[in-house]
């Protein structure tokens, strides 16, 4: 909203697309990119003409890289919002293009709101009218989205704990603001102690809660997916048909104890972490039975079981085997070769399975279906995972906002300032943890004097 | 036949004399307008029929703000003060607040006086019973068929419109203190198209001062020196009164429980919402039944009146509860209540119906001040008064009205607050209220405002000159501090240490000394040799904004944002729901607040700051087409 800042956000589709892109505009746009990126010619993106681009490497503050990544600039008012915008692309892949964008929001930027891009375009004259109206559609849209998104989330855990923060926040809040306003009344008086105790919790929380933003949500962390299937059931063409070139977004990280710990592919914007794709990619040995090799352990583990059949077979013991390891993991049944005619015994596996796919992991197609399931079981049918992004990636920048305005306090309150100025950062921390449903800080907190106090002459 | 008569022309008529009213006639009428002010009993005028005192917490910002705008509040009160204080000392000066006891007849006595003698202001003892409009002219009419044609009116009812007193089972149309109240108004009101609510309030009883055994009682004293509201304020004042604490007890609890029945809130005949912040004694004792007592304050009515106000024993409960609850508590066994408790029923508008200029959105040259407008207190109402006073003289004199954002006053804040959020029960203002409070203080109202009150014409020359010097004052000594350096010596470090802070080694500007929370002008005064010799509200001032800088600067930056909203103005005849992408709950109530500009659009519950980015997206639209 706020003009003279600089925004960032992602600007490729969540979805399947070999590059990720993070767009920064706004007046910072060439600072903020030159904290993050860091060019092999060694040039600075404050040096660049417009309409260059430069090779390198993004990194994080602690000075490990995420990622290789193109750096292009355009320096207003010659670029689509018509301020100096800075684009990153990097190697795409959910996890890294979000830890990029992380970085970007650390440097400074702030997230973009929805359609934020194209309304500043727009103020700056670099589309018309008709655009800008079907922007506004998009921005009610996705601005719907975003709010039945934070209501969606609000069930969460996540949720539940910034409640509690805020919570607490508030309590203490309308006890200073009843102490303040009704100074001759049998408001009890603050503790310094207290204050201290709830701003200390408060920030230990908000700390715990950003540290574990990053294992937090479906969207962020994926979901840790086993592929199971006796040998030659198509496990191996599932996956290669998930990490498929053209689907791929291949992201490979170091773990402690093996060069590549997992795969993740995008399935419908959700990530799949796949377990143990290396052996399942090597292996394509008929031989190896997947049937005996996962261990109960493995799929306990699982959060979500894609366990494949072939349809053009009979079940065999093994099949069965596996049905009966999978009593309470959330799985699907993928019923595969489907371009082949269909032999296998149906009702075993719908008496098994609430969720039943088939397709041809071969030729592809019935992919859209396995989505469709997928989305069922998460029940995520109507949720954009993108809308569930910008809302999570929203949330972070609140915590974060919430936090500095707790260290603030904590620095008046350790400084010996009044509490007056303790006051208005508490606030500030509320508002930053209330600014995702738009609710006011100031009436909740005058609803919980005369709630919790006995003031009034 | 009811045999009317033309009683002339005026620029501005006034129903009402109250708080509200007397700041509206007195800035109308001082802004050159010929203005009319009615009140139902002469002897009303200023009556402060609740509390005797004036300010408060979050009120005393208000009175020294209407001062700064050159009202009439501060100034009386002072002339009237029977005792001062200002709480929250200790707590921070975004809260220290004023709060005077006042001699309540001399008050009102006074500001009858003021009306009475001020140029241009008629005083009328008169009750209007009908209002409309005609050709754009405003007609009141009263009782005795007299109609005041004028240009504008400011509807400062407060109680009296469609007043009601309860006390126990019996109830009786009536206004404030007995007197009549205004019964045929409202009907007049709604017929014009005025939405009308019912809101309630209540006063405890006052008593006999001989009757109050004042030996068992705490003793509160008043602050020396006093520090006055008022920056006209010249002469020393003195405390010249003592308030006493007492508390309630378990036998109170006992005598109120066993008789709750009887009270008209329980049993349900009085329907207004009363106000959260002022619950009645039964209200406390049944809402907080874990508090085995609860406080109240005797304070004095004046100086020539033995009436005695029992602070926080408002109610509503029958004569006899009364007179049984009271004698429980400390120092009152013997009391001899000389006014009843009770509690009264009004009527007042919904104040989504004003804009921020407190004119009627759908009656041009129509405002409402005070309670009328969903608020309650003495200062709220002068507040109020003032600014429809001033913007009501301003549309006479086809002007632009003055709007006061939250930013800048408590004013803002509290008119914001009535005309985008709207009101759930009376509104009372409170300090956290304000998001700026750290800005918006007490010590800086004439600095915040007077420059504004000398452009709209309220201040004269001399006090405009006071001013001046006080900010030049200000300036010097900000210049001063920061170019005055220490050497490190022992008798600063001695200074430094005996306040627990630490010593320095190397030479340190004043200014950094005064930023630290622990020390301050008072603690340097034997090592600033140099200061001079300003007025004492400079140095607290210059202390204030140096020890808070930090907050300050935040505050202003948040508030440069808030005033870059502000000016992105809505056009008033927007049809929300031809807005594409607005989510349907935000339509509704941008449809029903109608929030000038897209600042207050933002503060509305139930608008995302995604419908914010829709309608500054259409608002730019319709820029270009108007260019295009």
């Amino acid at each position: 909203m706020r003009e003279g800042t600089t925004i960032a956000a992602i600007s490729t589709a969540q979805a399947p697309g070999g590059i990720g892109v993070i767009r920064v505009s706004g007046p910072d746009a060439r600072k903020i990119a030159d904290r993050v990126f860091f060019a092999k010619s060694g040039k600075r993106a404050a040096d660049m003409k417009g309409y260059t681009a430069s090779f390198g490497k993004v990194c994080s503050r602690n000075g490990e890289k995420l990622d290789d990544a193109v750096l292009l600039l355009f320096a207003g008012p010659k670029s689509y919002t018509g301020e100096d915008v800075a684009e990153i692309s990097c190697h795409g892949g959910l996890y890294v293009t979000q830890r990029v964008l992380r970085e970007v929001l650390e440097a400074g930027a702030e997230p973009a709101g929805p359609g934020e891009f194209t309304r500043r375009a727009f103020f700056h004259g670099k589309i018309d009218l008709a655009q800008a109206e079907s922007v506004m559609g998009i921005i009610g849209a996705s601005g719907e989205q975003a709010f039945r998104a934070a209501e969606a989330v609000s069930d969460g855990r996540l949720s539940k704990r910034i409640g509690m923060v805020r919570e607490k926040l508030m309590g203490l809040a309308s006890h200073l603001s009843a102490w303040a306003d009704f100074p001759e009344e049998e408001v009890p008086e603050i503790e310094e102690e207290e204050l201290c105790s709830v701003l200390e919790t408060s920030k230990k929380e908000l700390c715990a809660l950003l540290s574990g933003f990053d294992s937090g949500k479906i969207f962020r962390e994926g979901l840790y997916t086993v592929i199971a299937g006796r040998p030659n059931a198509g496990k191996s063409t599932l996956m290669n048909l998930l990490a498929g070139c053209e689907r791929s977004i291949v992201t490979q990280y170091a773990g402690t104890t093996r060069d590549v710990v997992e795969e993740t592919v995008l399935l419908g914007g959700i990530p799949l972490r796949l377990a143990d794709t290396a052996g399942i990619r090597e292996t394509d040995d008929p031989v190896e039975s997947i049937g005996v090799t996962v261990t109960k352990e493995k799929l306990k583990m699982a959060q979500l079981v894609l366990a494949v059949f072939d349809g053009s077979q009979p079940l065999e013991e093994e099949d069965f085997q596996l049905m009966e390891l999978l009593h309470g993991v959330p799985s699907i049944a993928v019923v595969n070769k489907k371009d082949l005619e269909n032999v296998i015994q149906l009702q075993k596996i719908a008496a098994n399975f609430s969720h039943v796919v088939f397709l041809s992991a071969m030729t592809g197609s019935g992919l859209e279906n396995l989505e469709q399931e997928l989305k069922k079981l998460l029940r995520l049918e109507t949720f954009d995972p993108s809308a569930g992004i910008l809302c999570t990636e929203r949330q972070r920048h609140d915590v974060q906002q919430a936090l500095s305005a707790i260290e603030e306090a904590k620095t008046a309150l350790d400084g010996g300032l009044t509490f007056d100025a303790i006051t208005v950062c508490v606030e500030d921390a509320l508002s930053a943890l209330f600014s995702l449903t738009g609710e006011h800080v100031s009436e909740e907190i005058v609803d919980r004097v005369f709630e919790n106090f006995c003031v009034g002459k | 036949m009811f045999v009317t008569y033309d009683a002339g022309k005026v620029d501005v008529a006034v129903i009402g004399a109250g708080h509200a009213g007397i700041e509206a006639g007195l800035a109308a009428a001082r802004l050159g307008c010929s203005v009319v002010v009615f009140t139902i009993n002469l002897d009303a005028v200023g009556n402060c029929p609740c509390n005797p005192s004036i300010g408060g917490t979050a009120k005393g910002h208000l009175v020294r703000e209407i001062d700064a705008l050159g009202g009439e509040m501060g100034k009386t009160a002072d002339a009237c003060m029977l005792q001062s204080r200002m709480l929250n000392l200790g707590k921070g000066p975004a809260v220290h607040s004023l709060r005077a006891q006042i001699d309540r007849n001399a008050y009102s006595k006074m500001m009858k006086h003021k009306l009475e003698l001020c140029e241009n202001l008629s005083l009328r003892q008169a009750e209007i019973v009908d209002l409309t409009r005609e050709d754009g002219v405003w007609l009141a009419v009263t009782r005795m068929g007299a109609v005041y044609r004028a240009s504008t009116v400011i509807l400062a009812t407060g109680t009296f419109l469609g007043g009601k007193i309860f006390i126990g089972d019996v109830s009786y149309e009536s206004g404030p203190d007995g007197m009549f109240p205004a019964a045929f108004l409202p009907n007049s009101l709604e017929k014009l198209g005025i939405s009308l609510r019912r809101f309630k309030t209540g006063t405890p009883a006052r008593v006999l001062r001989s009757s109050i055994d004042f030996s068992k009682l705490e003793e509160q004293k008043g602050d020396e020196p006093v520090i006055p509201f008022s920056y006209d304020t010249m002469e020393k004042l003195e405390n010249k009164a003592v308030c006493h604490v007492s508390w309630t007890n378990d036998r109170t609890k006992q005598v109120i429980l066993k008789n709750i029945h009887r009270s008209p809130l329980y049993s349900g005949s009085i329907e207004g919402i009363g106000p959260r912040y002022c619950p009645s004694i039964e209200d406390k004792v049944v809402r907080f039944p874990e508090k085995p007592r609860h406080q109240l304050f005797i304070e004095p009515c004046g100086l020539d009146t033995e009436e005695m106000y029992l602070q926080g024993m408002s109610s509503s409960l029958p004569e006899d509860v009364q007179i049984a609850f009271y004698h429980t508590i400390l120092g009152l066994e013997q009391a001899q209540i000389m006014r009843s408790a009770y509690a009264i029923e009004y009527d007042c508008c919904d104040p989504l119906q004003l804009n921020s200029s407190l004119e009627f959105r759908n009656f041009p040259g129509l405002y409402g001040a005070g309670q009328f407008n969903g608020s309650s207190g003495y200062e709220e109402a002068a507040a109020q008064g003032l600014i429809a006073g001033i913007n009501a003289a301003r549309k006479v004199q086809k002007k632009p009205p003055v709007l006061l954002d939250r930013a800048g006053s408590y004013i803002g804040t509290l008119i914001d607050d009535l005309v985008t959020k709207g009101v759930a029960d009376p509104y009372r203002m409170m300090t956290s209220r304000s998001e700026y409070r750290l800005v918006l203080r007490q010590d800086n109202a004439d600095e915040r405002l007077t420059p504004l009150g000398r452009e709209i014409g309220l201040i004269p020359d001399d006090r405009w000159r006071r001013f001046s010097e006080k900010q030049r004052q200000k300036e010097e000594e900000l210049k001063r501090v920061k170019s005055t350096v220490f050497p490190p010596s022992e008798a600063l470090n001695a200074i430094l240490v005996s306040h627990e802070t630490s010593p320095v080694s190397t030479g340190i500007r004043l200014s950094e000394l005064l930023k630290r929370p622990q020390i301050t002008y008072a603690d340097l005064e034997e090592i600033d040799l140099e200061r001079p010799n300003y007025d004492k509200a400079v140095f607290e001032n210059v202390e204030i904004e140096l020890k808070y800088e930090g907050y300050i600067l935040r505050q202003k930056a948040d508030i440069e944002e808030m005033r870059r909203l502000e000016r992105k103005t809505l056009p008033e005849e927007i049809d929300y729901h031809e807005i594409r992408g607005l989510r349907l709950e935000a339509v509704e109530k941008l449809n029903r607040v109608r929030p000038e500009n897209i600042g207050q659009a933002g503060r509305i519950s139930g608008v995302s700051p995604a419908d914010i980015s829709v309608l500054l997206i259409w608002l730019m639209g319709k820029g270009r087409e108007k260019i295009n």
